[in-house]
């Protein structure tokens, strides 16, 4: 499957964020987004997953415009990773990776077994059963965006959108998380994630997109598209790049 | 968690059949649960029952309708709370919030102004809080910068503070010597006018809101975070939100018509209910109800028993229910709050 913005204005009525943007996640595929605060990314990730309309050309899912599906039909297909959040009510992380499967039933329907269930084996396949009955107001943070992780897949979706799944995380924590997205897109999901980091866009994304001012100003395999000047140039400061013996790279703010 | 929960909703369950049991007993013609049994069956057979004619008509005429107008308004006024708790994210939110009360206590205070009968003063309450709850949630959503739940909760506070102010006005223009003390009665609560024909007033909208609530329950789960989230699990938030608010408004609107504006029920209720069965609202909703109409009708027996007159419902559900609140914020870790 293709998620894809065609030509896609984004923002609000009277306070447009971006113009002119194309990109798109296939199947099986980690897609970065990356760019300086403030470059819109969060703005274009929510006209990605039908939160907000397009101000112009259209989401589409393989050709088919998002704002034809409805609100449970849109979440069956795509998931949402939220920045973590401690939340107002202490539910446990078992109830809230249920609440994943609001979109399967009706308006009135109480959770059926099956709901149980996969509830259950998302959070054992995240590697987090053992939280199953914790609140999430009182395990740490990368617990917490890991539950959020496991609530997206019991949507059962077809893509997964994270917002910045590792902002708030320490650096042992940032990586767990990464390699279960990595993980995700081993199993066939596609992932659109946005990150401050180019050195996680390098390590865990086929293909990244650069956005600033609301522009893609460059987008193509990770590998390719990430070196100092490109990065220079999207956060408009200089950045150094760290070739190791091995051949990995790294970047580091100038 | 299952068994914790279970038990939770067990004791929500004692505490409601505690509350009848000693809502009978207590008084001065006390009814045993064996002759309120008895009462019942007969009643419910037809057959004579061999008790003695005051028994029955204490269980039928007098302290029966009375603890039903108990039970309906504290399971109405905390499943309200509850509703409008995961509704605004907010536990420290009362059924009150959008203006229900205010609204009703402007009704109530007119009513008894232009010399209404009771039944044209409840009414007149009842039309107050439905109506300034419209006002509130019309204004809030045609102002459409920043988040739409704080816009109408803002609204609420704006509102309410308005007719607070068209409340007083009335009081100072009222007679002295016998609306003024009426009011002042009303604004406090009391369920001591409650008979029998008052009933269905307040138990017919009572039912239908509490249904709309209970038949949503699972869904305030989700619909307790934030509004993106909520969306992108599938709900359709705006909707969603108006039918609730709808709901959880009628059965505050009816009990405060009936019984006047009895505080903090819906605001402590729910935060005891998710002590004992967690935050849950499949499990919470219920044992909200059962937890608020056990509480208001201990909370009444006190009231008609404490001293030689009634004291209103309003000052002892604020006694009991500040020191509690305190104890709350200072024990809670945020655990369960």
């Amino acid at each position: 499957m293709n998620l894809a913005a065609e030509s896609l204005a984004f923002g609000y009525p009277r306070h447009p964020v971006g113009r002119d943007v194309s990109l798109a996640v296939r199947s099986g595929e980690v897609l970065a987004l990356l760019g300086p605060n403030g470059g819109g990314k969060t703005t274009l990730l929510k006209t990605l997953l039908g939160l907000i309309p397009p101000q112009g050309g259209a989401v589409t899912l393989d050709g088919r415009p998002l704002a034809a599906l409805t609100i449970p039909e849109r979440a069956r297909l795509i998931g949402y990773v939220p920045q973590a959040h401690g939340g107002t009510f202490a539910f446990t992380a078992f109830e809230v990776v249920l609440m994943g499967r609001t979109a399967h039933g009706g308006l009135f329907a109480r959770p059926t077994a099956r709901d149980r269930d996969i509830a259950r084996a998302m959070l054992d396949r995240l590697g987090i059963a053992h939280l199953a009955e914790r609140p999430t107001t009182m395990i740490s943070g990368g617990e917490r965006q890991l539950v959020l992780v496991a609530r997206a897949l019991a949507q059962e979706p077809r893509f997964v959108v994270l917002d910045e799944p590792t902002a708030s995380l320490d650096f042992g924590n940032q990586g767990k998380v990464m390699r279960q997205v990595r993980r995700l897109a081993a199993d066939g999901l596609g992932i659109l994630f946005t990150t401050h980091d180019p050195n996680q866009a390098l390590g865990h994304a086929d293909r990244v997109a650069l956005l600033r001012g609301g522009a893609v100003i460059a987008a193509g395999p990770a590998s390719r598209i990430l070196t100092s000047e490109q990065l220079a140039a999207l956060y408009g400061a200089p950045v150094e790049t760290v070739v190791e013996a091995g051949g990995r790279t790294a970047f580091l703010p100038g | 968690m299952q068994t914790r929960a279970l038990g939770g909703s067990a004791i929500a369950f004692a505490v409601l059949v505690a509350g009848i049991a000693v809502a009978f007993a207590v008084g001065r013609y006390p009814v045993t649960l064996p002759e309120l049994a008895t009462a019942l069956w007969s009643r419910a057979t037809g057959t004579p029952s061999g008790l003695p004619p005051s028994v029955e008509a204490v269980v039928f005429s007098i302290r029966g309708p009375r603890v039903v107008a108990a039970l309906a308004c504290g399971a109405a006024l905390a499943i309200a709370g509850a509703a409008f708790q995961g509704l605004f994210r907010n536990p420290l939110v009362s059924p009150d919030i959008l203006g229900a009360s205010s609204g009703a206590a402007l009704g109530a205070v007119l009513g008894i102004f232009l010399s209404f009968g009771i039944f044209g003063i409840q009414a007149a309450a009842f039309a107050g809080g439905l109506l300034a709850v419209a006002a509130v949630y019309a204004v809030g959503s045609t102002i459409r910068s920043g988040d739409p739940i704080l816009t109408l909760v803002l609204t609420g506070v704006v509102v309410g503070a308005l007719l607070g102010a068209g409340v007083g006005l009335i009081k100072v223009l009222a007679d002295p010597y016998n609306q003024l003390p009426a009011m002042t009665f009303w604004l406090l609560g009391s369920l001591s006018a409650a008979n029998a024909r008052d009933l269905v007033p307040l138990i017919a909208p009572v039912i239908l809101g509490a249904a709309v609530l209970v038949a949503l329950r699972w869904r305030m789960n989700a619909l307790s975070l934030p509004e993106e989230e909520a969306r992108a699990l599938g709900l359709p938030t705006g909707p969603l939100r108006l039918v609730i608010v709808a709901a959880a408004t009628l059965v505050t609107a009816a009990s405060v018509a009936a019984a006047g504006i009895i505080g903090w029920v819906g605001l402590v209720v729910p935060h005891l209910a998710r002590f004992l069965v967690g935050p849950d609202f499949g499990r919470l909703i219920p044992a909200s109800a059962m937890l608020g109409g056990g509480y208001l009708l201990l909370i009444d027996t006190l009231a008609r028993t404490i001293g030689p007159v009634e004291v209103p419902l309003g000052i002892l559900t604020a006694v009991i229910g500040t020191p509690f609140f305190i104890w709350l914020l200072a024990t809670a870790r945020g655990g369960w709050s």
